[in-house]
Parts: structure tokens; C-alpha cells; sequence
């Protein structure tokens, strides 16, 4: 981009989304303009995320922007050269009790219709696939072996490098503190360093997506609640889904880990009662309430160690989906925001649809995944695989 | 068997042999000792492959804090350097990336949880070095509740590791006495107190945000300890360096040689190299004298060493040469360090072409500097959790200055509790200053006058903070200005009519070995000289001719020796007479112990061209790929690690972040533009397991 013109589209947000959003625009042509408050790429939620990719949801617009992640990270060593740890490890939501096993049966007409490649396996089956999982109590669950995982850091990386390339521009350690508009519709933004025109402002900024709207003027429902995740020693392969267990138990909901391609194993809890907030210190809760459940489903765990844990935020929606969508009040300021915790695996899929957005060319299936993920929806409901 | 059979200070217990096994191959080691020095006395020091690059992996740091010495126990990766031996156990290497250890039955992981306990305690102490025994002894003896944690299998700290005798003020810190032999004082006066409980093999894993401090407690269970004031004195880790070979087994740290040779009586090695003239790399180089191991040389690239002169001088004496303004250039060999290569710096302190020289040696020790474990402190800070630190914790300094600031920051913690202590003397602040000061001005030797009668000669020409010489005088002849015990201390001649007895007392308790005394009452042509000597008394006989030197270790002739006393009283320091002409019997310091030609270089220089200067040891991160980033732009730390894996290894960025600074300073870029990655818990790995309180009674790792 020629520095004394001005953007096509200026995006708040270097991480998950507003990263491969800026490459896909890039790729498209569009002069694209990045600006994010922290030093580098990535450092806000997605250094944070544990790089689970799957398709496997329970609504058509997460299944077929995840199927289009999926194909992006699948291909990307192969198409571009850089290492971005992805595996093929495929998901699998595990069930112990009756409740499980009926809500997750109850998803499969959907997911499957969405084109997702998944199946129930009795517990014999899950077994061959999950051999060290508990067989006491195990119902069965579903697998689905298209999903996978990839290395977050690595993944922003590449698709920062290449949006460089193609002539994106990325300004770090930059605030911003106010949309500019005029005329009904935005025509930049000013940070804590400049001032920056531009035709489109995308809305990409993570836990921080409210206080940016406001900016805009529009109140958007996205708070960040706040989830510990870690990582451990590295062992040879020994899983290769993710597994998912969403029963709740005192002080958690749903909880998930897999293996990554380095040997490590990342995981994750949900707390519950959700803690709201930006608050990222570690605390002593964690890791006990984590560890006594996965080394309940897995007891083999119990003899790998943990390296380390941080804390990172989930952008939550009112009904656990994103909101991605024009502001109809302020021509020209799009919104991807409250990704609840998925920015990673939503991103590559979501940046193409925005692309398409902003050149005026969603077609009709976009305008259908954008329907579920309208910022004017009601948001009743519960999103079941959180 | 790569042992030490005999030492003039430390004495070598009749331990019972426990057979384990390497790689199928049967082996003795000894009881109570660690898996790392069970293999190093056996022989064996590259204990694995990285998983990455195949690179040989072996003992790095000897002090649990780095992962590079991880070895297979009976199929559980283990540190080999905290893991005791136990008869039987099956040892072997880590090739690649090790398998996880299934668990026998399904059912073994359903054993009940036990609820994570939860220690409420007015103070805990995390670390009992000098520094936290003697807190928790001022905390002792008001009453105070308080926990010390501590790592090790025993307490003492580094203290355990330290056969000479201390510096320092005789009336503050022990000067004089043995560093070992503090340890068990300390210990001894700790374990007294009903109110000051210990736990050792508990290391502390995080402090978290909640003010809870989460300890594995004696090996195995996960304890989660609130107290209401915590103090950190877990000490320091060394510094390290980044040259083409630095993570070849064989180049590690003083302190871990240490570890081997003074705690664990094994012999690693027998021809050593030294990079780093401070207090540590000296000491190193001395007590590697006394365990029998020749050494090489040592290499410091300021112009002068850090360390104190008399450590530098004694060293000088016995025979290893200092190459100041010099530096390593690569440590060379394929599986192992098998030679070194030094060159002579420039003013910029890089290395001067066409200077390169080798030696021949099997190991290097890295003496360059320590810094702060002070992430639990910064940590309780940032949280609320009121806190204090001493001892290295706080400030690198000698282990006289932690004892001290110990005592005064245990008093501070009770008056934080508010226990009336009342006031702290600005005295003992002043003190603790004057303990950790660096070396002051060094003057030109003063030779005494007479050539009469018998006196001591004081060869401590330099401003540190010591004056055990004062105090052991029957007739109080050796004076100080005890305002300040960095000055120099001088001999009187007479008090009230009395004058020197020729005692020895003095010879004997000076620990920078820098007194001798001279008698010149049997033949005033030919004095008889007494020398301090810390090595067996049978490595001299009577009438061997020695080489003598001065001061600084310049050899003033050949001698005859006259007398090897070892006294009682003198805590295993023997007292060499020689008799030496007139001429020089006054100069003499010491004597030259490494035979001529230990220290020749080899003929050619050892070029080694790999370019493996690793800066993450864990990953395998070389200088290349990070100065690559540095030049495309990366100032956040974040962003290397993101693409390198730098500091994403088991150690949790312990070894590796001041290197990436200096790559950074080498790079031009200021340290205001670096961007540090946050530090996060846990500070050591430990298995899901012990969180989920479901830890083995059996298995000292809580594992089964």
C-alpha cells in the first residue's frame, strides 16, 4: 500500500479474525490497513487460543465457514510453505450419561447436512479411536475426523506474513480512541497516534469489540469472560482427536484437549458460574478442577506433566454465536465480533465472507450464513457446542 | 569410577552401594545420591537426544531448574539431577520424544480424589538457603508461624557446596568458619524452633493471583499454601553464554560442578576449563584443585577479574593460568566437550583474530554472573500478596551478605505481622550494605620492614568486606577500623609490650589464604616461611622442593619444604613451612601445586564451524534464526517465541531469556524497544496427577 493513500478497509484487530480477514481482502486486491493496540501479530486471544479447528457445530453458518477454516489450514503448508502445525486429529464429543448422547445424536441431521463428515460410534468403536479413554460409564460419542488442529501463533503468523506480502499494512502498539464519520457513514478512525481514512472500518477487536463499537456509537452485546487453558510436557502421539467432555460438574462446564503436533497436550475448562471480565491473572482454582476431570476420562494423563497455563478471554454473545454483519445505522463500519472463543478456527472462513462483503459480492448462501450471525437477531437460543 | 576418594575438607562417608541399571548395562551407585552423579561417577554424561535435532543431551544446570538432564526411571522421564537412585531402578536415555508411561489398570486412574489441602500460615519462606534459614531464625525465636519450603533433599541452600571458609564480618555472618559447616548451623538452630516448620523436595510452583502459593510438597502432593506474608529467598541461577557449542555435554555451570564434586563427591571430571573471573568461577576453579582435577585455565573478558583478588590470587599461585581480556571462542567435540577454544577480545570485547588458542579439557564451566529467582516475589507483588526478598533473591551478592540480609528482612516480616521487634539498628542496614559490596580499591603490597624475629605478612591488598584476621590474634596485633571491614587490615607489631608469639592462628584463618608468617629466629638468612594450605596433607613431604610464588602467582624460586602441620584447631587448613632466602621469604604467598605444562595450549587451534550457538536449549533455538528476526524487525520477545519456540521449553524461559536480551543488545537494539514475554506459572513441570490429588504414596513423583 502506497503510504500517502489511504485505505480500502481499515481493520481494528490483528488476531484471529482480523488477520486472515486482512489477507483475504489483500489477496482480493483491496488496500487493507491493520491496527492493533499490542506490540505484535497475535497477542491478544489468539496466543491464548489452544488451536482446536472443527467444523463440528450445531447451526449451517459456523459448520460451512469452519469446512472453509478447515480447508484453508489443511492446505496452507502444502499452497504457501509455512509450518503451521496442522493435524488431522479429527473432534470427538464424548458421552457418559443418556443427556449427552441424546443432545449430540440430536445434532448429527444438522452437522451432516451442513456437508460435515461425522458419525456416533458406540463405545467399542470410540475406543479404537480414543484408546485411553475411560470405558467406565462410556456411552459412545461422536468423531469426527475431518477436524483438526493447528498451531494459533504459527497460523497468524503466516497469514500475516503473506497479507504483508501482498501489500497489507499492519500498525502495532496503536489505539484506537475514536471513528471518524460523516455523512451517515464512517470515514476513519483516530488512535493515540494518527488519524486514519478510510471507507470501511472493520470491527475485529476481540474482548475490546464493545468499547470499540461504542466508538461507532453502536452498543453490540459482546463481554469476555475469561477461561485458563495449559499445556504440557511433550510425549510421543498417544491421541489424536480432540476430545470434548461437556458434562457440567461443580465449578465447570465443558472442559477439551488434544494432542498437538509437538507432543504437548493443550487443554482447556469452561469455568461456571462464567467469570466475567478482562481479568487474565492466573488463579489456584484451575488446574485442580482441570486436572481431577481429565485424568478421570483419561487416567493415563495423570502421568504427563504440565509445562504451563495462562488465562485467556472469550468474546461471549448472549447466545454463544458471533455477530458478524453490517452496522445498518453507520454505513461502512462492519462488525466480527463476539466469536465466542471459536476467532481461531471461524477466522480464515469469516475473513473470505468479509472480503465478499465489502466488494459487494455475498452471494446467496452468504447472505444465509450471515442471517444466523446477524447483529439484529434476537439472540434467544443457546449455542449446545460451545 | 569417576570419584572423589579423598578430599582435605570434606570428609568421604562409607555409603551403601545401590545397584541400578543404564541402558541394561548394571551399575553401582551409592545410596542418597542423585541419578545424574550415580552416572556422571560411572562415567556417563550425555544422557539423551533431542528430540529436534538429535543433539546430545546431558547435565546442564545439576539444580532442577532446567530439563536437560532428563533420563528415563523405569519408563518416567525424570530430572536425573533431583531423582535419587533406588535399588533397581531401570535408567535410560530420552532419544526423541519420550513415550507416556501407561497406567496398569483403568481403574488406578479412578482411584477417589483426595481434596487439594489448602495450609494457612502466618509466613512462608520459599527457600532455605542462608538467607531463609536465617529469617525463619528471627521469626523462630519471636514465635512466628512459618513454613520454609525448599527444593532440595536437605536445607542449607548453596551452602552445602561451599568448602572454603567464609568472608565477611566474623561478628554478623560466620566469617571464617566453612560454608558447609554454616549450613548445618543454621539447620540446627531452624529445626529448634516449635513454631518454624520445614519442608523439604517442595519446590513452589506458582503464586497466583489469588494470593495462594501452589507447592509440591515433599515430592508428591499438591498442597495450595496462603500465607499471610511471603518471603523469597530461593537464590539465583547462573548466567549463561552463547557460543558455537554451548550446549555440547560437559559446558554447565559452576554451580552445578559444585553440586557434583562438594555435595556428591564425584569426580566429572579431569581437565577443566573456565569462563568467568568473578567470585564463582574462581571458587569453582579452586575447589576443582582440591577434588584432584587439573585446570586448564580461565578466561575473563574484562582486563581485570571480578571476583575477589585473593580468590584470583590463590588460583594464580597453584598454577592456572588467568587469560584476562580473553573469551571463549567455541567448545569443540562431537558428542562431548573434548577442547576449547579462547581468543584475546578487542575493545569492543569481540574476539581478536589470529589470537584463537585451544586446550585440551572434558569440560567447561560457565562462571559468568547469576541472577534473581525473583519470579515468585515480582509475581506476590503484582497480586497484593504482601512480600519481601533476600539473599540472591533480592541482589546477587556473597553468601555472608544473604545470611545477613536474612536476619533483617526475618525481623521486617515479624514487624509486618506486627510483632513488636523493635528498632532495626541503622547499624545492621549499614552492615548488610558493606556485605554486599563489590571488591574496592586494590593497593600496592606493604612489605614489612624487619627481617627479625617472627610476624605475619598480610598479602590482602584489596577492599573487601572480611576481618576474621582480627579477631584470632591472643595478643589483638592484627587491627582493622572495624567501622568499615572492607578496609585493609594491618599487623601492629606490639601491644603492651608483647609482640608476635608465631602462633599461626592468623595463617590459619584467613579465607583468602593471603596471610603467611615469617620466622626468622632459628636463621635469619634462611626464615622459615608457614604457608596456608587446603589440600591433603600428603599431597607434600618434608624436603620436597616446591615453587614459591608472590601474591599474584609470579614465581620467585624453588624451596625446600621444611613442614606439613595439619592442627586441629585450624579446621583442616595445613600449615606448609618451607624455608625460603632471605631474599624473597617475605614475598612468598604460596606455592605452585599443577604440574608445569598442565595448562600448555595444543599445538593448533580448534576451529569449529557448525553454527549451533543455541539460545533456547529446550527447543533448540539457534542465534541465527533469533538475530535473523531481530534484523527483519521483531522487537517482541512474543513474536520469537510465536515462530522459534523460543522460551516455549520445559526450563519456562529460565536459560534462555537474558540470552535473547543480549542478542538483542548485540544487535543495537535498545532495551526499551524489547518487548518481554509474561512470565507464567508453572515454574517446574509437575504430572496432572498430583492436581488432581491423586498422587502415588509410593512413587515420589506421584505417579504410578
Amino acid at each position: 500500500m502506497a503510504a500517502n493513500k489511504s485505505p480500502d478497509v481499515l481493520v481494528i484487530g490483528a488476531g484471529s479474525v482480523g488477520t486472515p480477514a486482512a489477507l483475504a481482502m489483500a489477496e482480493a486486491g483491496l488496500r487493507v490497513l491493520v491496527l492493533d493496540r499490542l506490540p505484535s501479530v497475535g497477542q491478544g486471544s489468539n496466543k491464548r487460543a489452544i488451536g482446536g479447528l472443527r467444523a463440528t457445530h450445531s447451526d449451517p453458518a459456523k459448520i460451512r465457514l469452519c469446512l472453509r477454516s478447515l480447508e484453508v489450514f489443511a492446505g496452507w503448508k502444502e499452497r504457501h510453505g509455512d509450518e503451521i502445525e496442522w493435524h488431522r486429529g479429527g473432534y470427538s464429543y464424548v458421552a457418559y450419561r443418556p443427556e449427552e448422547e441424546r443432545m449430540l445424536k440430536g445434532l448429527l441431521a444438522v452437522q451432516k447436512a451442513g456437508g460435515l463428515n461425522i458419525d456416533w460410534h458406540d463405545a467399542p468403536s470410540l475406543l479404537s479411536i480414543i484408546p485411553d479413554l475411560n470405558p467406565e460409564g462410556l456411552v459412545g460419542g461422536t468423531f469426527s475426523p475431518d477436524d483438526g488442529n493447528a498451531s494459533p501463533l504459527l497460523a497468524v503468523h503466516a497469514f500475516y506474513r503473506r497479507a504483508r506480502r501482498l501489500g497489507a499494512e499492519f500498525r502495532f502498539g496503536e489505539r484506537v480512541t475514536a471513528v471518524l464519520t460523516g455523512g451517515g457513514r464512517v470515514r476513519g478512525v483516530r488512535t493515540d497516534k494518527g488519524e486514519y481514512a478510510a471507507p470501511v472500518v472493520v470491527n475485529a477487536a476481540g474482548p475490546w469489540a464493545a468499547e470499540v463499537a461504542a466508538l461507532a456509537g453502536m452498543e453490540v452485546p459482546v463481554r469476555p469472560d475469561s477461561h485458563e487453558g495449559g499445556v504440557t510436557e511433550a510425549v510421543a502421539r498417544f491421541l489424536e482427536p480432540m476430545v470434548v467432555d461437556v458434562r457440567p460438574a461443580p465449578g465447570s462446564a465443558n472442559y477439551y484437549f488434544y494432542q498437538h503436533d509437538t507432543g504437548q497436550v493443550l487443554f482447556c475448562i469452561t469455568p461456571s458460574p462464567s467469570v466475567w471480565g478482562m481479568d487474565t491473572r492466573e488463579t489456584s482454582a484451575f488446574l485442580p478442577m482441570v486436572a481431577n476431570r481429565m485424568v478421570g476420562i483419561m487416567p493415563r494423563l495423570r502421568n504427563l506433566r504440565v509445562r504451563r497455563t495462562w488465562r485467556g478471554l472469550y468474546p461471549m454473545t448472549p447466545d454463544g454465536f458471533p455477530i458478524v454483519g453490517w452496522d445498518r445505522a453507520l454505513e461502512g463500519h462492519l462488525l466480527a465480533v463476539g466469536m465466542c472463543g471459536q476467532g481461531f478456527m471461524l477466522g480464515p472462513g469469516l475473513g473470505e465472507l468479509m472480503c465478499r462483503m465489502v466488494l459487494g459480492k455475498a452471494g446467496e448462501q452468504d447472505q444465509e450464513t450471515l442471517s444466523y450471525l446477524s447483529p439484529y437477531r434476537e439472540f434467544e437460543g443457546q449455542e449446545k457446542l460451545k | 569410577m569417576h570419584r572423589i576418594e579423598r578430599h582435605p575438607i570434606l570428609p568421604v562417608p562409607d555409603r551403601r552401594r545401590v545397584a541400578f541399571t543404564w541402558k541394561g548395562l548394571k551399575l553401582d551407585a551409592l545410596e542418597g545420591e542423585t541419578l545424574s552423579s550415580a552416572l556422571f561417577a560411572a562415567g556417563v554424561r550425555t544422557f539423551g537426544r533431542h528430540h529436534k535435532d538429535g543433539a546430545a543431551q546431558g547435565l546442564f544446570c545439576a539444580n532442577g531448574q532446567c530439563s536437560q538432564c532428563l533420563v528415563l526411571a523405569d519408563g518416567f522421564p525424570v530430572k536425573s539431577c533431583m531423582e535419587f537412585v533406588r535399588e533397581g531402578v531401570r535408567v535410560e536415555p530420552v532419544e526423541g520424544l519420550p513415550e507416556l508411561p501407561r497406567v496398569d489398570s483403568r481403574s488406578a486412574g479412578l482411584a477417589a480424589a483426595k481434596p487439594i489441602e489448602t495450609v494457612r500460615v502466618p509466613v512462608l519462606v520459599i527457600g532455605g538457603g542462608p538467607a531463609g534459614l536465617s529469617a525463619a531464625i528471627e521469626l523462630g525465636k519471636r514465635g512466628v508461624g512459618t513454613l520454609v519450603i525448599d527444593d532440595k533433599h536437605r536445607l542449607g541452600g548453596k551452602l552445602v557446596l561451599q568448602t572454603h571458609r567464609f568472608f565477611g564480618s566474623i561478628d554478623a555472618v560466620f566469617a571464617g568458619t566453612r560454608g558447609i559447616d554454616i549450613a548445618t548451623r543454621l539447620e540446627n538452630e531452624v529445626r529448634s524452633f516449635p513454631s518454624v516448620r520445614v519442608w523439604l523436595r517442595s519446590p513452589a510452583l506458582a503464586v497466583f493471583s489469588d494470593r495462594t502459593v501452589g507447592v509440591l510438597a515433599e515430592g508428591r502432593r499438591y498442597v495450595q499454601v496462603v500465607p499471610e506474608v511471603l518471603l523469597v529467598t530461593a537464590g539465583a541461577r547462573e548466567k549463561n553464554l552463547a557460543f558455537p557449542g554451548n550446549t555440547l555435554p560437559g559446558v554447565y555451570g559452576a554451580g552445578a560442578f559444585q553440586t557434583l564434586a562438594n555435595r556428591d563427591l564425584v569426580k566429572p571430571t579431569d581437565r577443566l576449563f573456565i569462563v568467568g573471573g568473578g567470585n564463582v568461577g574462581l571458587i569453582a576453579g579452586y575447589h576443582a584443585l582440591q577434588a584432584g582435577i587439573a585446570v586448564v585455565g580461565l578466561v575473563e573478558v574484562m582486563p581485570e577479574c571480578g571476583g575477589y583478588k585473593v580468590h584470583r590470587d590463590k588460583l594464580a599461585r597453584l598454577g592456572v593460568p588467568i587469560h584476562t581480556s580473553h573469551t571463549v571462542v567455541s567448545a569443540n567435540g562431537r558428542e562431548a566437550v573434548e577442547s576449547v577454544t579462547v581468543a584475546a577480545v578487542d575493545g569492543k570485547f569481540r574476539p581478536v583474530k589470529g589470537t584463537e588458542r585451544s586446550f585440551d579439557c572434558d569440560t567447561l564451566l560457565i562462571a559468568v554472573g547469576l541472577d534473581p529467582v525473583n519470579e515468585f516475589y515480582d509475581k506476590a507483588r503484582e497480586f497484593g500478596l504482601p512480600a519481601f526478598a533476600a539473599g540472591d533473591s533480592e541482589e546477587i551478592a556473597e553468601a555472608s551478605a544473604a545470611i545477613f540480609s536474612g536476619k533483617i528482612r526475618g525481623l521486617e516480616v515479624a514487624r509486618a505481622l506486627g510483632r513488636d521487634v523493635g528498632e532495626i539498628s541503622p547499624d545492621w542496614y549499614r552492615t548488610a550494605d558493606i556485605l554486599k559490596s563489590k571488591p574496592g580499591a586494590t593497593f600496592a603490597e606493604r612489605t614489612p620492614e624487619p627481617e627479625t624475629g617472627v610476624f605475619p605478612v598480610i598479602h590482602c591488598n584489596q577492599e573487601i568486606p572480611c576481618d576474621p584476621c582480627t579477631a584470632v590474634c591472643p595478643n589483638d596485633l592484627i587491627e582493622m577500623d572495624k567501622s568499615d571491614i572492607r578496609l585493609l587490615p594491618s599487623f601492629v607489631g606490639e601491644k603492651a609490650g608483647k609482640g608476635c608469639t608465631g602462633c599461626e592462628k592468623c595463617v590459619a584463618i584467613c579465607p583468602g589464604l593471603a596471610i603467611t608468617l615469617v620466622d626468622y629466629r632459628k636463621d635469619r638468612e634462611f626464615p622459615t616461611v608457614a604457608i596456608p594450605f587446603e589440600f591433603l596433607k600428603d599431597a607434600l613431604a618434608v624436603g620436597d622442593r616446591v615453587t614459591v610464588e608472590d601474591t599474584d602467582g609470579n614465581a620467585l624460586g624453588r624451596v625446600e619444604v621444611a613442614a606439613v602441620k595439619a592442627i586441629k584447631a585450624n579446621d583442616r587448613t595445613v600449615i606448609v613451612k618451607v624455608r625460603a632466602p632471605r631474599a624473597f621469604a617475605k614475598k612468598i604467598a604460596g606455592l605452585r601445586l599443577q604440574p608445569p605444562g598442565t595448562a600448555d595450549p595444543l599445538p593448533r587451534y580448534v576451529e569449529r564451524t557448525a553454527d549451533d550457538t543455541v539460545i533456547c536449549r529446550c527447543e533448540r533455538v539457534t542465534a541465527g534464526e533469533i538475530r535473523a528476526l531481530i534484523r527483519e524487525g521483531a522487537r517482541d520477545i512474543n513474536e520469537i517465541k510465536a515462530l522459534t519456540r523460543a522460551s516455549m521449553g520445559a526450563c519456562g524461559a529460565k536459560t534462555c531469556t537474558p540470552l535473547l536480551h543480549r542478542l538483542f543488545r548485540e544487535e543495537g537494539v535498545p532495551e526499551e524497544e524489547i518487548v518481554d514475554q509474561p512470565k507464567r506459572p508453572l515454574f517446574l513441570e509437575v504430572p496432572f496427577g498430583v492436581f488432581a490429588g491423586r498422587d502415588g504414596e509410593k512413587d515420589p513423583h506421584g505417579r504410578e
